[in-house]
Formats: structure tokens, C-alpha cells, sequence
């Protein structure tokens, strides 16, 4: 009969990835790079977002982008307009971009551009509101983004999400005269669980609150910029936890 | 999910002497992740047909959701789904004690 043994690991179950999400971000932090990670549903306005954001922020900073896709590169095709880089990740039937994938994204940018010259990447993460969350991809921040068609229950149905989440941006609020949604009640829901995240209200299409945003961006790129290492508590405050 | 479990075990496994035949991976997953156990375990015995786990089982141990409330200085549980700030004094939910863990307990093998 064998002799069966017992080893105790006590390791996350994300081990593997949050490892290379840590040296993502040991490669940003050498490259002077700050990184966000923006995730939300599908339909929620990502691209939107980022196209306004090149079309302004590109005036300021160098900015790539990384944009996970399942299949197609749609997306890349939308925000290569801006003429920034644009690595497409294409996940295949994942649901979420991992570090690795990630990784794969910044060897391409260090090889095809110089990464010390930029200062933001931005990484589209895959529409899904549950992996995502879970999967640190090397970012200093999180930014979740949930559209005013969504519904107000939706942070209280994914709070992972919304928990986790440095800035949310509620999203099409040019629809609010046309639904009857209550954006104060959406507020409420994500407070309950993340009372320090800044909330910003905006409209992709009117241009409602992008000024906030861009400002909520500048100060981040500065503040990261000054002490890279001090925003890694985000994801410290992650493995803490588990 | 599954992979990201997969590949962790498999850094262990591979960084043994050598190759033990893994029978049971004890898991502990709490309620506020993004992991189903039921999906999770289903996923897994798939996946590891014909790999260095081919036969080994998953147990899994799930953990409530327990948050601390620092103005009322007590425990509570929030309903997932539902309401998350503290039900005494309605604070957000900001200290969470438990809830959170992903974790890989241990490896039984032979």
C-alpha cells in the first residue's frame, strides 16, 4: 500500500497569476508607465471611453493601449484611429485577460516601441463584469465602468467589481431622460461596499463629465509618476485579503 | 478559473523532487469571489483528464462573507446580493475579515 502524504500550502489559488502581474508591474514601475485596468460589462462604453480619452490625453501624455478581445480586433481597429499604439490580445474563448496575456502584450510594446517614452497603457479588458475582478493583470489601478442601462442593482449582483475598483465611471447618462433609472440609488449600492472609490458621471456622446475624468486621470499619471510603489497597495490590499 | 488553479498546482508539482501522484487538492474559496464550487469542481475534473492530476479530487471548503463594523466595534455578515453596509448603523462595508479567500489548503499524494 502507498504511504500518502500531506503538503500544506497555503497558496492562492491565483498564485500563478498574481505573480506575473507583479512583474507587469515591476516593468511598468521601471518604465516610469502607469497602468489601469478597465473592465465592465459588455456594451458599457470601454471603447468609447478610450477613444474620447486618446482624443484629448494624446495632446499630453504618450499613451499605448493593450485591448482584449475574444476574436475580433474591432476595437483595436477603433482606437488605432488616435494613431497610439494598439497591442490586441485576442483571449479566444477566455472570458478575462491574465497576467500572461498581458505580458505577451508587453513584450510586443517593448520590442516595437520605447516603452520608457510612454506614459500611460491602458488595457481594455474583455466585457464581463465576474473574471475580470479576480484577475490582476500588472495594473496600479482598477477602473470599472457600468452604463445607466444596466440597471442599479447590477454593483450589488458583482460586487467584486465594483469593490475592487479605484474609479467607476457611470456611463450614457445622456440616456437618463429616456429611463427610469436612479443614478443617486447606483451611488448608494457602490458606497455600501467601496466608500473611498471616486465616482464620476459622464457621456461618451455629449461629453458630459469627461473634463472630471481626464482631470481624475492627470492626477494619477502625477501622483503615480511621483511614488509608482504606493499604488501598488491596491493589489496588496488583494492578496491581504486572501 | 480552473487553468489559473491548474497551472499554480502544477508550479508546485513540478518543483518537487519527484513527480507525486496527487490525490485530493483541498481548496478554501469564500463566498465574495468570483469562484462558483459547483463550477469550479466540474470544471476540474474535466480538465485534468489524462494530465498530472488525472484522478485527483477537489474538496472545497467555502467561508462565509464576515465583515467588521468599526463604528458599532462588532461582526456582521452581509447578504450577498442584497445589502453589504453594516445592518446597526448602515457604514459601508470596509473592513471585510472574510469572504475573500482563494486558497489552496493543501496537497494530499502519494
Amino acid at each position: 500500500m502507498h504511504q500518502t502524504f500531506d503538503a500544506a500550502l497555503g497558496i492562492n489559488l491565483l498564485h500563478a497569476n498574481q505573480a506575473g502581474a507583479d512583474h507587469n508591474r515591476a516593468h511598468f514601475d521601471e518604465w516610469g508607465i502607469a497602468c489601469f485596468n478597465v473592465m465592465s460589462s459588455p456594451g458599457a462604453g470601454k471603447t468609447a471611453i478610450l477613444e474620447r480619452t486618446l482624443a484629448v490625453l494624446t495632446a499630453e501624455y504618450k499613451i499605448a493601449v493593450i485591448e482584449g478581445d475574444m476574436t475580433t480586433e474591432l476595437d483595436a481597429d477603433r482606437l488605432r484611429k488616435y494613431n497610439v499604439p494598439v497591442i490586441a490580445i485576442n483571449t479566444g474563448r477566455s472570458c478575462h485577460l491574465d497576467s500572461k496575456m498581458v505580458a505577451g502584450g508587453i513584450h510586443t510594446l517593448a520590442h516595437e516601441y520605447n516603452p520608457s517614452e510612454i506614459d500611460l497603457v491602458l488595457v481594455e479588458n474583455v466585457g464581463n463584469l465576474v473574471c475580470p475582478a479576480e484577475f490582476e493583470v500588472g495594473e496600479h489601478l482598477k477602473i470599472a465602468l457600468l452604463s445607466i442601462t444596466e440597471g442599479e442593482d447590477k454593483p450589488l449582483k458583482y460586487p467584486v467589481m465594483f469593490q475592487e475598483a479605484d474609479c467607476l465611471l457611470i456611463t450614457k447618462i445622456d440616456l437618463a431622460p429616456y429611463l427610469d433609472v436612479d443614478v443617486d440609488r447606483i451611488v448608494t449600492n457602490v458606497r455600501q461596499m467601496n466608500p473611498h472609490v471616486t465616482i464620476i458621471v459622464v457621456s461618451a456622446k455629449t461629453g458630459e463629465g469627461l473634463e472630471a475624468w481626464f482631470d481624475w486621470v492627470r492626477s494619477q499619471i502625477h501622483h503615480l509618476s511621483k511614488s509608482p510603489h504606493q499604488l501598488s497597495t491596491v493589489g496588496e490590499k488583494a492578496v491581504a485579503l486572501g | 478559473m480552473t487553468k489559473a488553479l491548474i497551472v499554480t498546482v502544477k508550479n508546485w508539482w513540478k518543483a518537487q523532487p519527484e513527480p507525486p501522484k496527487i490525490s485530493h487538492v483541498h481548496l478554501t474559496v469564500g463566498k465574495f469571489t468570483c469562484v462558483e464550487p459547483v463550477s469550479l469542481q466540474f470544471a476540474f475534473e474535466v480538465q485534468i483528464c489524462d494530465t498530472f492530476l488525472d484522478g485527483a479530487e477537489l474538496v472545497i471548503q467555502e467561508t462565509p462573507l464576515i465583515a467588521f463594523c468599526h463604528h458599532c466595534e462588532q461582526e456582521y455578515q452581509p447578504e450577498i446580493g442584497i445589502q453589504y453596509a453594516c445592518p446597526t448603523c448602515h457604514s459601508p462595508m470596509e473592513d471585510i475579515r472574510s469572504g475573500r479567500e482563494l486558497k489552496i489548503d493543501r496537497i494530499e499524494y502519494s
